[in-house]
């Protein structure tokens, strides 16, 4: 059942997705940053993807473009899931918001911004959500140093 | 022409009743300890077993939590403490009246255990003075009752000031 599903919206998206594949279980494809908002739009409208999970980013240091940037949608109407992929230079990882189509990406946005630093046009509250103000770098990043601390209460030097 | 008396010796009198002073006093607190229990992590289950029926630790006058740190003198840090959660660890050791001990319970608040990375506090002795480490992730309830007799036997034997040689 799953399978037929995933063909409608291979034959929907087609000359849009680009390497459409069936892993676990889920749709994964890869969009162009500029149709980003086109193709979530109408998986919302025309297959029920109206169920925002999550939003995250994949480093690839060595590569070019750096950054994935993936979405997890669900259909409430089939009960499948889908996985939505985008790549972005590190000179400018900037990508379109869905907060108009999915109110619930409004956080989500802001701890990818956060952890990897990329930007969402259009999301004008980027504001720290699980680091905090002042915190220097994107730790999520492969190039942060893994033990950087940045402490916000001064070190004790000695008994106090 | 009367003069004053010079200061007496010191007959050594003083020294037993501040001694016999301090051992009663010590007495009295370490059997009064008053728990703020600060909780974030996962080592709050073995808290909670340590204080219930089983273990107990009301058989050492550590049951009582008191929620608000002013009217506790036993902080125990239970669990990880993240760099955000520092400021807020500072100022309830600070809102703390004396005297105050602190109990770093479990290795993430000994030393940060495996969280060696951009959010954790590698340590809370980092920031506020630590009395006892009880290490283990989490700590068997048996080593917890361990720290708090060692706890009680330093409180025993330490100084307590509260009356000095001016009275």
């Amino acid at each position: 059942m799953n399978e037929s599903v995933f063909e409608r919206i291979c034959e929907h998206l087609a000359g849009v997705a680009e390497e459409a594949t069936v892993a676990h279980g889920t749709l994964a494809f890869l969009v162009e940053p500029a149709r980003l908002i086109e193709v979530c739009r109408s998986l919302k409208e025309s297959f029920g993807f109206d169920m925002f999970l999550d939003v995250t980013a994949v480093d690839w240091p060595e590569r070019e473009p750096r950054f994935d940037v993936v979405w997890h949608f669900y259909s409430t109407r089939h009960f499948v899931r889908v996985r939505v992929k985008t790549r972005v230079p590190l000179a400018d990882p900037t990508v379109d918001t869905l907060v108009p189509l999915y109110g619930s990406a409004r956080y989500m946005e802001r701890e990818c911004h956060d952890m990897y630093g990329i930007a969402f046009r259009g999301n004008d509250d980027l504001r720290p959500i699980l680091l905090y103000e002042g915190f220097e770098g994107h730790p999520l990043r492969k190039d942060y140093p893994k033990q950087k601390e940045q402490p916000l209460v001064p070190y004790r030097t000695s008994e106090t | 022409m009367t003069t004053l008396p010079s200061r007496p010796a010191p007959s050594g009198a003083f020294e037993y009743m501040t001694t016999k002073k301090d051992e009663f006093v010590g007495w009295a607190r370490k059997f009064s300890l008053f728990p703020y229990p600060f909780v974030t992590a996962c080592c709050a289950m073995e808290f909670m077993s340590v204080s219930s029926t089983l273990y107990d630790t009301d058989r050492f006058g550590a049951a009582l939590p008191r929620f608000t740190p002013r009217q506790s003198d036993l902080l125990m840090v239970v669990g990880t403490v993240t760099h955000k959660q520092a400021p807020i660890l500072r100022k309830v050791y600070e809102q703390m009246c004396e005297p105050k001990w602190v109990i770093a319970f479990g290795v993430c608040a000994t030393s940060g255990g495996f969280y060696q990375n951009y959010a954790a506090l590698p340590g809370i002795d980092k920031i506020i003075p630590v009395d006892l480490y009880i290490p283990g992730c989490p700590p068997r309830p048996e080593m917890v009752i361990d720290g708090i007799m060692k706890l009680q036997d330093r409180i025993a034997r330490d100084r307590h000031p509260i009356i000095n040689e001016k009275f």
